[in-house]
């Protein structure tokens, strides 16, 4: 492996505070809920009647024959990935196809494609399943249609780790351009899980918070009264390319993506591991691949999702990783406002840790009222700035299997 | 029973919807692939759209057969029901 320098020179986002990377920033710096009630009637007996849908809806912004060829989750991949494509420049460049590669996650696939062929297929017959329902519904297709949509061709991939797969995906990036197998690739994560099935499976699993009767109350990280996450949907693109490749081009550099840790628990299928000894391992290890130190982390974009166990499990590895240095870190949970977005969190919240580094600024963390006292760490509950110099910052991201996904970021 | 011209209409309808090629395009002497572009997925979608919209069956083994716009139009009037 080679210890080629690696930079972010495009984002992309569509998300329950903004259709575009500019809106979202916004929202979350200025502590916008993107929470509400689900109004469709399917919702009516759902134990957790409450989402954040995407802000703008991406019909508004694809083309009308493309979109109905893609699964929701495969309409936000491509409407973030375009963005992010033309933000690095790379649109109106002239690109090597064979060096370029994507590696776009999902946590749950086009389920709602699936689910909707199969409500066809029970009410009209075989006849009325749609012939593009398995290119719309399997996971790999928000990747396959980005890698179409800008011509990549040095491999385009999907990391499936429930809701660490956005980080995944980011570090499968990481390693590609390390390994020398691309020069350049579009990685995120993309997911549209907003239905009822997957909302009735994650509510009887105890998973999310059932404050229907407050949406934007409801995903609160570290607060006493927190009691599940709240389900979000979107996407997060990043562009990423070898240092080398972006200095000659004359690229907008925003950090540099320095390293990723991935370990897995062996602990429980849903349960995290109560010590969080692979979250700790995680962080260790993005930071040893960066070349980082403990005293250079100056933020983490926490998983926190809001449920009673995780928080506080990824606090006491956060201590652990950073060997009780965390005086200097400011810790943010995202998730307070844009829900989770199970394999597209790990996208949006690193891409939210890039542009803390990028802007010095640290979006708050809402709804900690009344901070868990097992927690000690530094908690942003307002906008907190980030210090000048030579920085890192580390983003999160756990899923249900017991994956573990730490990404290392450096200010450029 | 619908009219040549109505099957022709709601033909190109259909057509619109399912690949987004402008409706007064779809004319009787267009062929599907290589003057309108619909690719082999998208017919399908077609032919059971047609299906429902005018009452017909359209076996897979005669699909193959639809090269234009004239032909599919001339196999659903022939197969409506009386």
């Amino acid at each position: 492996m080679s210890s080629a320098r690696v930079v972010v020179t495009g984002l992309g986002a569509t998300s329950p505070v903004g259709g575009t990377v500019t809106d979202t920033w916004s929202a979350l710096l200025a502590g916008t809920s993107g929470a509400r009630v689900l109004e469709e009637e399917w919702a009516t007996d759902l134990p957790a009647r409450i989402a954040a849908r995407v802000a703008v809806e991406p019909t508004e912004v694809l083309e009308r024959v493309k979109a109905r060829r893609l699964d929701r989750s495969g309409q936000f991949a491509l409407v973030a990935a375009l963005e992010a494509w033309a933000d690095s420049g790379l649109a109106d460049a002239d690109v090597d196809h064979e060096r370029l590669g994507v590696a776009i996650a999902s946590g749950i696939g086009g389920v709602t494609t699936l689910l909707s062929n199969y409500d066809m297929l029970r009410a009209k017959g075989p006849r009325l399943v749609s012939p593009l329902a398995i290119p719309m519904l399997m996971p790999n297709s928000p990747a396959a249609n980005v890698g179409l949509a800008i011509g990549a061709r040095a491999g385009v991939h999907t990391p499936v780790s429930a809701c660490a797969s956005g980080n995944e995906a980011i570090a499968h990036g990481l390693d590609m351009i390390r390994l020398g197998r691309a020069d350049v690739v579009v990685v995120g994560g993309t997911e549209a899980a907003i239905h009822p099935l997957p909302m009735a499976a994650f509510a009887n699993m105890g998973a999310l918070s059932r404050r229907n009767d407050d949406p934007t109350a409801a995903s609160r990280p570290w607060d006493v009264d927190r009691d599940g996450f709240l389900l979000g949907e979107g996407a997060a693109v990043l562009v990423i390319e070898s240092a080398e490749h972006a200095e000659a081009r004359g690229a907008r550099v925003y950090a540099e993506l320095a390293g990723a840790g991935i370990t897995a628990d062996s602990h429980d299928i849903a349960q995290p591991d109560p010590a969080g000894l692979g979250a700790t391992r995680a962080m260790r290890t993005a930071l040893v691949e960066g070349g980082l130190e403990p005293r250079d982390v100056v933020h983490i974009n926490a998983h926190a999702t809001s449920t009673p166990q995780g928080d506080v499990a990824e606090c006491l590895a956060i201590t652990n990783a950073l060997s009780g240095e965390t005086d200097h870190v400011v810790i943010t949970s995202t998730k307070s406002m844009t829900g989770h977005l199970l394999g597209a969190a790990g996208a949006l919240e690193s891409m939210a840790t890039v542009l803390a580094l990028h802007h010095r600024v640290v979006p708050p963390t809402i709804n900690l009222d009344t901070r868990d006292s097992a927690v000690k760490l530094d908690l942003a509950t307002e906008q907190r700035t980030l210090p000048a110099g030579d920085v890192a910052a580390l983003n999160n991201s756990f899923g249900f299997g017991g994956h573990n996904v730490a990404i290392a970021f450096r200010s450029a | 029973m619908a009219s040549t011209e109505e099957i022709r209409s709601g033909l190109a309808d259909i057509v619109n919807e399912v690949a987004g090629i402008p409706a007064d395009t779809v004319q009787l002497d267009k062929s599907f692939t290589d003057d309108l572009d619909v690719d082999s997925l998208s017919m399908v979608e077609v032919v059971v759209a047609a299906e429902e919209q005018f009452g017909v069956t359209i076996p897979d083994d005669d699909v193959k057969n639809l090269k234009t716009v004239g032909d599919a139009v001339a196999y659903i009037e022939n197969a409506q029901p009386a």
